[in-house]
């Protein structure tokens, strides 16, 4: 980043001779001076460049639709953000952002536990039990895995038709609960454990589910909930599937909600609900991160032992 | 409290036989320890008493019930684990309380028993920690603990000592020693330490290659080995092995075994055996001396630390009594 690198702080003390080299604070790689200002300058201007257009989304969603059709964009809100915001909640283009924003919450939180249940129970079956076949269902859902949706989004659709599950919830979650990643995930975490504590919970009677539910469940929390971020994040970004299967406006999602939004042909673009339903679209995964950091970051870093 | 049996217990992985053929006879109340080398299926042995592994061939019998069939849980036993595998996010109260709470125990006698094992490990400041807030020691009494709240018929000890430093160790082996007095309980105690065998063991089963080389109490086992690898990993520094044909003399089996503490050095006019003296290990109490005799066969002698210890270099003549000798056949068996 700048020229004063983890090694240059290192060999830094020895210029003053005879000056005892003095304890980095806190693990922390010593800086001062210019070296400091510069890293800063560094991260303000990276965090700018990220962050610029999604402000200009936000500026986007406060002013009226002339101001944005009209060169220069303006950089600073407006005074509509209370119609817009309240237009795009309430009634929206299509469909109202609310509706959407529920639809989604509704696909993203049902795939998420959905695959964190069906995927727990599988790696524990592959951990903990011997059956005959085990390997090969191991390498069939290893397989998947290099599958996308989109690779077997048409056999999927036609199965998803045929049970009448088009323009539901059900049609939006269920094809997209089984995880061979996070299957993959459980089963390298199950291993970790010692096979003791199985053993131990054997002599102390506990039958396979409660010690599933019991020992391993609870021993799983961190990466469940890290687990729970990124497809929570996944669900709620979703676009091709929920654009296939549902064609009822009141079943849309908010992420191809957005794109049904734009025109097509010769209508006039209304931006600045879009941009608010933009904005708005993304305050839930955020609020998720955030609010899970803490858990997540533990189940990233640290396997409690 | 109860008695086990073991009747002609063999196991195989596959193809591999690991035990061939075990019989034991556990007394109610009685301490047996099974002690051998890594590999020789101790381990194994006591995981098929306690149900984790199948019985390939024979009958193990709990109270003279056969159990081959049997859950571990239906064996009323418990089981002292070398990791001790302590479940990581249960409290230690939580721990010991988790096989009771799944037998359905009433709520207070659950709080009462836990309560009673706690004490009795000096436990009870640490009943609301995890089991990693708390030292390797303390862990270990968590696990005993465990095992003494369910009151079973037996007590199973894998190892539990191993992961402990040595002081701590020997504090631990005493504690083990006076519960299990004090309970009266059946244990079978799997160690590859011959120190914690001796110090702990009514009866003393040492393993070989999956095999009960010989079953007896600590002193008779070491006074009186049955085979030559006995002989060897009982006693520590283990005892002088040479061979009976190059001694010439008394040419009785293929080997001669003499404990160190037999051997005696004397003035070379007194013997016909001798040799040089390699390096001496003083230890205060005893000496340990290193010989190398003149055909090249290695002698270790334990004398009083009192005695003169002679020159590394030095050569010296070496004598025992005969009735200390022990004599093995080629087959390892004692003649």
């Amino acid at each position: 980043m700048t020229d004063r690198d983890p090694l240059a702080a290192e060999v830094a003390p020895k210029r003053g001779t005879g000056r005892p080299a003095r304890p980095l604070p806190d693990g922390m790689v010593e800086r001062r001076g210019a070296g400091l200002w510069l890293t800063h300058l560094g991260l303000i201007v990276g965090v700018a460049f990220i962050f610029f257009p999604i402000w200009l989304a936000f500026v986007a969603s406060t002013v009226e639709q002339q101001a944005i059709v009209r060169p220069p964009m303006p950089l600073l809100p407006g005074d509509q953000l209370w119609e817009n915001y309240s237009r795009a909640l309430i009634s929206g283009i299509n469909a109202p952002v609310a509706l959407m924003l529920a639809n989604s919450a509704v696909m993203a939180l049902g795939i998420a536990l959905g695959k964190i249940v069906i995927s727990l129970l599988s790696a524990f079956a592959i951990v903990y039990f011997r059956f005959p076949g085990r390997r090969v269902f191991f390498w069939l859902i290893f397989l998947t895995l290099m599958l996308p949706v989109e690779v077997r989004i048409v056999p999927t659709y036609e199965v998803v038709a045929n049970f009448g599950m088009l323009n539901s919830y059900s049609g939006l979650i269920l094809p997209l609960i089984a995880s061979a990643t996070a299957t993959f995930l459980f089963r390298q975490f199950f291993m970790t454990v010692p096979d003791e504590l199985a053993e131990a919970a054997r002599v102390d009677g506990a039958r396979p589910m409660r010690f599933f539910f019991d020992i391993l469940l609870p021993m799983s929390r961190t990466n469940m909930a890290a687990l729970f971020v990124i497809l929570f994040i996944y669900g709620w970004n979703q676009y091709l599937w929920p654009l296939l299967i549902t064609t009822d406006p009141s079943m849309n999602t908010i992420v191809m909600g957005i794109r049904q939004m734009f025109p097509s042909g010769d209508d006039i673009a209304n931006w600045p609900v879009i941009m608010a339903t933009s904005i708005l679209a993304m305050i839930p995964p955020v609020v998720v991160v955030i609010g899970m950091q803490r858990l997540f970051i533990r189940g990233l870093v640290e396997s409690e032992k | 409290m109860a008695t086990v049996t073991l009747d002609n217990v063999r196991k195989a992985f596959g193809k591999t036989q690991v035990i061939h053929g075990v019989d034991l006879d556990i007394a109610d109340g009685e301490f047996i320890v099974i002690v051998g080398p890594s590999g020789c299926g101790k381990s194994t042995l006591l995981r098929m008493v306690a149900g984790l592994e199948s019985v390939t061939e024979g009958e193990i019998r709990i109270d003279g019930a056969r159990v081959n069939e049997a859950e571990p849980m239906d064996r009323d036993i418990a089981m002292v684990f070398q990791n001790y595998a302590l479940y990581p996010h249960m409290s230690v109260f939580d721990n010991m309380a988790y096989g009771l709470k799944i037998a359905g125990t009433p709520k207070d006698e659950i709080a009462r028993r836990v309560a009673t094992a706690a004490g009795m490990l000096q436990l009870e400041p640490y009943l609301k920690r995890r089991p990693r807030e708390l030292s390797g020691g303390q862990r270990q009494r968590v696990a005993m603990g465990r095992a003494i709240v369910r009151k079973p018929a037996v007590f199973l000890f894998d190892e539990p000592l191993s992961n402990l430093d040595a002081k701590l160790r020997v504090q631990m082996r005493l504690e083990i020693k006076t519960l299990q007095r004090e309970l009266g309980v059946t244990s079978l105690y799997v160690t590859h330490d011959q120190v914690e065998a001796m110090t702990l063991a009514d009866r003393m089963v040492v393993m070989n290659a999956g095999r009960a080389d010989q079953i007896g109490r600590p002193l008779d086992v070491y006074s009186n080995p049955k085979t030559e690898f006995v002989a060897g990993f009982i006693g520590s520094p283990p005892t002088n092995f040479l061979d009976a044909a190059r001694l010439g003399r008394r040419a009785k089996g293929a080997r001669l075994g003499i404990r160190p503490e037999h051997v005696r050095i004397v003035p070379e006019a007194e013997t016909d055996l001798g040799g040089t003296v390699a390096y001496a290990e003083p230890l205060g109490a005893e000496t340990l001396i290193h010989l190398r005799t003149l055909d090249g066969q290695a002698i270790t002698v334990r004398q009083d630390g009192a005695h003169p210890i002679p020159e590394e270099g030095a050569t010296c003549g070496i004598a025992w009594e005969p009735r200390d000798e022990m004599h093995f056949a080629e087959s390892g068996q004692r003649v």
